[in-house]
């Protein structure tokens, strides 16, 4: 649905994004997630066409978004950061005024009015001017213009800035829903959000794709944790070591006569069942038997910490 | 163009939402009436004309259409709002005629209010209609010149009083090049060049009622060139 190859874009001297690539599939909802100042902005603003890329191309829906700017943003509902709206205006005014540019008439605009005021909880608001709305109802509003005709595609900058921790609730589940039926990808420099609402997510760090998978497949790492006990450590080590899809072994620790052991694997694949199994022949005490995942976090920190270390 | 009118409406609305549309108006009217009765003594001349109205107007417009131009762009760009409509599926030229055509509107009522001037001295005077209706084509015709460049100006900077005085700058110097105080500074040939290129000289002669196809031509272009300077103004913020 959406496909970007090798993007780049300078502003003057500054390189924001330096050939990026990554493509979102139709009904998938991802997260587009990095430290500020990334890129994550720029990347969104030249999905929806209003930067061009300096190099690269993008698509959406099979449109190239320089050749065919209008095009695409038919098909696309945009909310920018910190959603802009015109402060003297009434609610139901702006959402009018958008309805007429996007060229909605009749009883589709009536509808889609509707519609939208009720999917965003805004019916209380619809006579207030926006200046006087508060922070979560303003992105409200630009939530509510940015589904007005019923877009395939939602872009969202940084959904829940500045929002109060029941608004972002709101907001994400708001997300949740609406990724039922559309393809959204979302930016946002906060972890949570990720795991609350995307199916994947993409890591932008410095102007460059430093991760792009599933969140289980971010946050597995190839380890094995096993705690026993058995009076004879090193046999089980070497036991534990020869088991296939084990290319080391490595002794944490053992207090109360048990030891914890993290096996390194070779591949991705679940070596679970063949360890109990040896436990089992073994007679070993098997008291733990997991899967050494990252948090979204670590990964985060890794990613990031590792391109500081490469600057300095 | 259903969206060039929207944004029209839309722009319209603000002039009147806020108070920069009654103050315009209040101050156009004003100063016209304070002109006409007391810099150019209409009773003390004792002519049935509206001379007193159209000769101080070009410097009215100069001063008065960058207040209601300044903020057509440059608004949008300080509160966030450009980055919404040129993401939505419009072509940057039904934005520019909106806008242009909103203050426009503003501006013929401006015109407007002063007819009562027309309309009082048609009582009590013989007053020949000719000149005035020339005049207000021509005030017309140069306002909307002078819109056009006014809103050119205010794609250019976020910044609203940036823009006010690079309209009323560029305002001024387009209205001084043709008067004969400057172009006599130079030789018959580029004095010429300089009358044909300012926008004073011409109005001079549609206000006395002389309505030339050339005048309509030059204002006409003057206005349309820099409206598409304004599109591609607009255009080029994507390439930043």
């Amino acid at each position: 649905m959406i496909e970007l190859r090798d993007i780049e874009k300078s502003y003057g001297e500054t390189r924001a994004l330096k050939g990026i690539s990554f493509s979102i599939a139709r009904g998938e909802v991802v997260g587009l997630l990095g430290p500020n100042g990334a890129g994550k902005t720029t990347a969104i603003k030249i999905i929806v066409g209003y930067l061009l890329p300096s190099a690269g191309s993008a698509t959406v829906a099979g449109l190239d978004v320089v050749e065919h700017p209008l095009a695409v943003q038919e098909r696309i509902g945009y909310l920018p950061e910190n959603a802009p709206l015109y402060h003297d205006m009434l609610v139901q005014d702006y959402l009018g005024f958008m309805a007429d540019m996007r060229g909605l008439e009749l009883d589709r605009r009536r509808t889609r009015l509707s519609a939208v005021v009720e999917a965003c909880g805004i019916g209380g608001v619809l006579t207030r001017p926006i200046g006087q709305l508060s922070k979560g109802y303003r992105q409200r509003v630009g939530f509510a213009t940015a589904l007005l005709h019923d877009p395939e595609i939602l872009v969202l900058d940084e959904p829940t800035t500045g929002l109060d921790p029941n608004q972002i609730i709101e907001v994400r589940s708001l997300i949740r829903r609406l990724g039922k039926t559309k393809t959204v990808i979302l930016s946002t420099h906060i972890l949570s959000e990720v795991e609350a609402t995307c199916d994947r997510a993409v890591i932008l760090i410095d102007g460059r794709v430093r991760a792009d998978d599933t969140l289980a497949g971010l946050t597995r790492s190839r380890a094995q944790v096993v705690t026993l006990a058995t009076p004879d450590l090193e046999s089980a080590r070497q036991a534990l070591a020869a088991l296939p899809g084990v290319s080391g072994v490595e002794v944490l620790r053992g207090p109360d006569g048990f030891h914890t052991l993290r096996l390194a694997l070779a591949t991705d694949d679940a070596i679970g069942e063949r360890v109990a199994d040896l436990a089992q022949r073994r007679g070993w005490k098997l008291r733990e038997l997991r899967r050494d995942d990252r948090s979204l976090e670590q990964v985060f920190r890794e990613l990031t910490t590792s391109v500081v270390g490469a600057v300095a | 163009m259903t969206r060039a009118r929207a944004v029209f409406a839309r722009e319209l609305r603000a002039y009147f939402d806020s108070p920069i549309a009654y103050v315009f108006l209040v101050a156009f009217a004003g100063a016209a009436l304070f002109t006409f009765f007391n810099v150019e003594s209409f009773f003390a001349r004792g002519v049935a004309d509206l001379r007193g109205l159209f000769d101080p107007l070009p410097f009215l417009l100069i001063l008065l259409v960058p207040a209601i131009t300044m903020r057509l762009w440059s608004e949008e760009q300080k509160q966030g709002t450009l980055e919404v409509l040129l993401t939505l599926p419009v072509q940057d030229h039904e934005l520019v005629l909106g806008k242009f055509l909103a203050s426009w509107a503003l501006l013929a009522a401006g015109l407007a209010l002063t007819l009562v001037l027309a309309i009082s001295v048609g009582l009590v005077g013989r007053l020949d209609w000719g000149p005035v209706i020339g005049g207000y084509l021509g005030a017309l015709l140069l306002g909307a010149a002078y819109l056009a460049a006014g809103q050119f100006l205010s794609a250019l900077t976020e910044n609203q009083i940036l823009a006010f005085i690079l309209a009323l700058v560029v305002c001024l110097a387009l209205y001084g090049l043709g008067t004969e105080t400057f172009a006599g500074l130079f030789s018959d040939r580029t004095a010429a060049l300089l009358r044909a290129v300012g926008t004073g000289s011409r109005f001079e002669s549609i206000a006395r009622g002389v309505i030339d196809l050339r005048d309509l031509a030059y204002y006409a272009s003057l206005t349309l060139f820099f409206l598409a300077a304004c599109v591609f103004a607009v255009r080029t913020r994507r390439w930043t």
